[in-house]
């Protein structure tokens, strides 16, 4: 089976989600990449060092710089004819145009996939990972976006894949990118950290998120994540938020201060190496999947271990 | 304009899924249901936009079972206009969902359709980018804000590295997600007036839509379950825990 990868970048450098998507596809055949960007052929030349992969394909038009699906799709498409399976990450980007690409293909889609069990066979978690299916397709064709969190990354370097130029129908003329709100930020990106530490509605306001939370994680050099609870009431951006329907993480260490474990918050942290939580309640569902457990008020409890770390 | 509105009829959001001792499926016998959480929030949009001028009518559109009317005249007493239940007890996958929902979109020729970004049962995050697919159109995924302009649609979404903002010509797809509004409650009023609007009965064949599945679920299992583990006296405790994982 010949496999066609997205590459996910900012048309400067190659994103890890890529590297997860690129070790489920090698359990399908061979694997091929598709860096869709502009002025992205250093981007292009970084992807074609990850382990294991072939052909590179480059499409460079300002058309794809912000990876629009009504523009990349037809491109997809096109590069479908002699491809039998479209891998994506499933972030936000991946998950905006696999559906697009699989609906020009006529055939379904599989989301989030766990693991590769056959050719036309996965697992996949539904009931915010409550249940897990294992789907067989029939369709010619296969659409996969793949949780980052279930498959090892590809190692970035070692690779000698061929860069080759392809060209696509450009814009389609249906959508513009205006402009974009992009966290900087010196931590650890929450998908790929070892280390989380994430507030919930117990935090009050961003001040004292701020005052609580980001002094512990600055300690253990670990990423900062939240509940929908805290970014609903605008403690810190969307981006925090860890969740069915936010990010899947699995550190090594997750710590939850002031969280109370709703299945649609553990969807998104239950597979961490290690769960810690800090909360006054003892009896918070947090504890049932918390391999250590500290009944506190997080208010004095979270400065004092601070303090002695 | 006008604007359809697709809605799911799912398990509550409050309740915890259990799997089937035989391994198909979940366990849904008695157990509430609701709409799908997004599609309020989609719900809830259309009747904003409604409510600013930029609409005249709204259209709740449901592929289900008999029962899933319930959820429609939950969206007609929030305020939709009328309703299609395309009727079916098969579980439909989202490709035969935007396909149906295809067909309907010929016959209404709305300038929006807000779907939900995402389906709290199958989780797929899927019908809406196929919809637009299938149509040809632009789509806003993942909105936290939607605002009309003439004849364009600027829709931020929240997208991995924080928020986006792009342009799409109308007519358009939008999905939503969690911060672009807070839906309202239905009033005791507005689910009596509801029960007289319009709701029409169809079936997939009406829209000549083949809804086999093309994923065939060979089963589903618990996840691995998570035991609790242990709980510790005070900070110190957690200290010292910390370092002998060598964290700290
Ligand atoms: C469609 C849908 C999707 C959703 N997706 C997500 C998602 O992706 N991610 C997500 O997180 N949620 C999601 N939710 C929301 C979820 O259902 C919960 O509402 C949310 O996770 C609760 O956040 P929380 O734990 O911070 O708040 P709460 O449930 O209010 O918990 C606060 C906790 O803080 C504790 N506490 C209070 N004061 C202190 C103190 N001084 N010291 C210590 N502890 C204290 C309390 O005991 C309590 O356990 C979703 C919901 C829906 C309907
Ligand atoms: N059977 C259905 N009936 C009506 N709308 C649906 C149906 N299935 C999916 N949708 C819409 O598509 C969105 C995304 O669903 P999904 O792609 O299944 O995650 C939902 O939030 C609904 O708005």
């Amino acid at each position: 089976m010949k496999t066609l990868v997205w590459v996910e970048h900012d048309n400067a450098s190659v994103k890890d989600a890529t590297l997860s998507a690129v070790t489920a596809a090698a359990k399908l055949g061979e694997v091929h990449l598709l860096v869709a960007g502009s002025g992205a052929r250093g981007v292009a030349d970084a992807a074609a060092q990850i382990a294991g992969v072939g052909k590179v394909h480059l499409a460079d038009d300002a058309a794809y710089e912000h990876a629009l699906a009504e523009n990349v799709a037809p491109l997809i498409v096109d590069l479908m004819g002699h491809h039998d399976a479209f891998v994506v990450p499933a972030t936000t980007t991946g998950k905006n145009i696999a559906p697009r690409v699989a609906a020009l293909l006529d055939v379904a889609q599989i989301s989030d996939i766990l693991s590769v069990e056959g050719d036309k066979t996965f697992t996949r978690p539904i009931y915010a990972g409550n249940a897990i299916a294992t789907v067989e397709s029939s369709d010619a064709k296969l659409v996969i976006t793949v949780r980052g969190t279930a498959f090892a990354k590809a190692e970035a370097t070692g690779g000698s894949g061929v860069v080759e130029d392809v060209s696509g129908a450009g814009d389609a003329g249906l959508s513009s990118f205006v402009g974009a709100e992009l966290a900087k930020s010196e931590r650890p990106e929450l998908t790929s950290a070892k280390i989380i530490v994430s507030g919930g509605r117990a935090l009050k306001d961003s001040e004292t998120f701020e005052a609580t939370i980001l002094p512990l994680a600055d300690k253990l050099g670990a990423a900062v994540g939240a509940s929908r609870a805290a970014v609903d009431a605008g403690y810190v951006p969307n981006d925090y938020q860890v969740g069915q329907t936010g990010k899947i993480v699995a550190p090594e260490v997750y710590i939850a201060v002031g969280i109370s474990g709703a299945i649609q918050h553990l969807a998104g942290m239950k597979d961490s190496k290690t769960i810690i939580a800090i909360n006054k309640d003892e009896d918070a569902p947090i504890f049932q999947v918390a391999d250590i457990g500290l009944v506190a008020d997080l208010f004095t409890a979270v400065p004092e271990l601070t303090g002695k770390l | 304009m006008k604007i359809l509105v697709p809605v799911k009829r799912v398990i509550d959001y409050n309740v915890k899924p259990r799997v089937k001792a035989d391994g198909t499926g979940v366990d849904l016998a008695n157990v509430k249901m609701s709409m799908n959480p997004f599609d309020e929030i989609a719900v809830e949009e259309a009747i904003r936009l409604k409510e600013a001028g930029k609409a005249e009518e709204i259209v709740a559109i449901s592929v289900g079972p008999t029962k899933a009317q319930e959820t429609l005249r939950t969206a007609l007493a929030m305020g939709a206009d009328r309703a299609i239940l395309v009727e079916t007890d098969a579980e439909v996958e989202p490709l035969a969902v935007a396909k149906i929902l295809k067909a309907i979109v010929g016959e209404e020729n709305p300038g929006l359709v807000i779907l939900g970004k995402q389906a709290i049962d199958d989780d797929s995050n899927q019908t809406g980018q196929m919809l637009a697919a299938l149509l040809g159109r632009p789509q806003g995924t993942f909105a936290s804000k939607v605002e009309i302009d003439g004849d364009h649609v600027s829709v931020t979404r929240e997208v991995d590295g924080g928020l986006e903002t792009v342009r799409l010509s109308l007519p358009a797809i939008v999905t939503t997600d969690l911060r672009l509004n807070e839906p309202r409650y239905a009033s005791l009023p507005n689910i009596m007036k509801a029960k007289k609007k319009q709701l029409d009965v169809k079936a997939p064949a009406d829209y000549g839509v083949d809804i086999a599945p093309r994923l065939k679920t060979l089963k589903v299992s618990e996840p691995a379950v998570r035991s609790a583990g242990i709980k510790v006296a005070d900070v110190d405790a957690l200290v010292a825990k910390l370092k002998e994982m060598g964290v700290a």
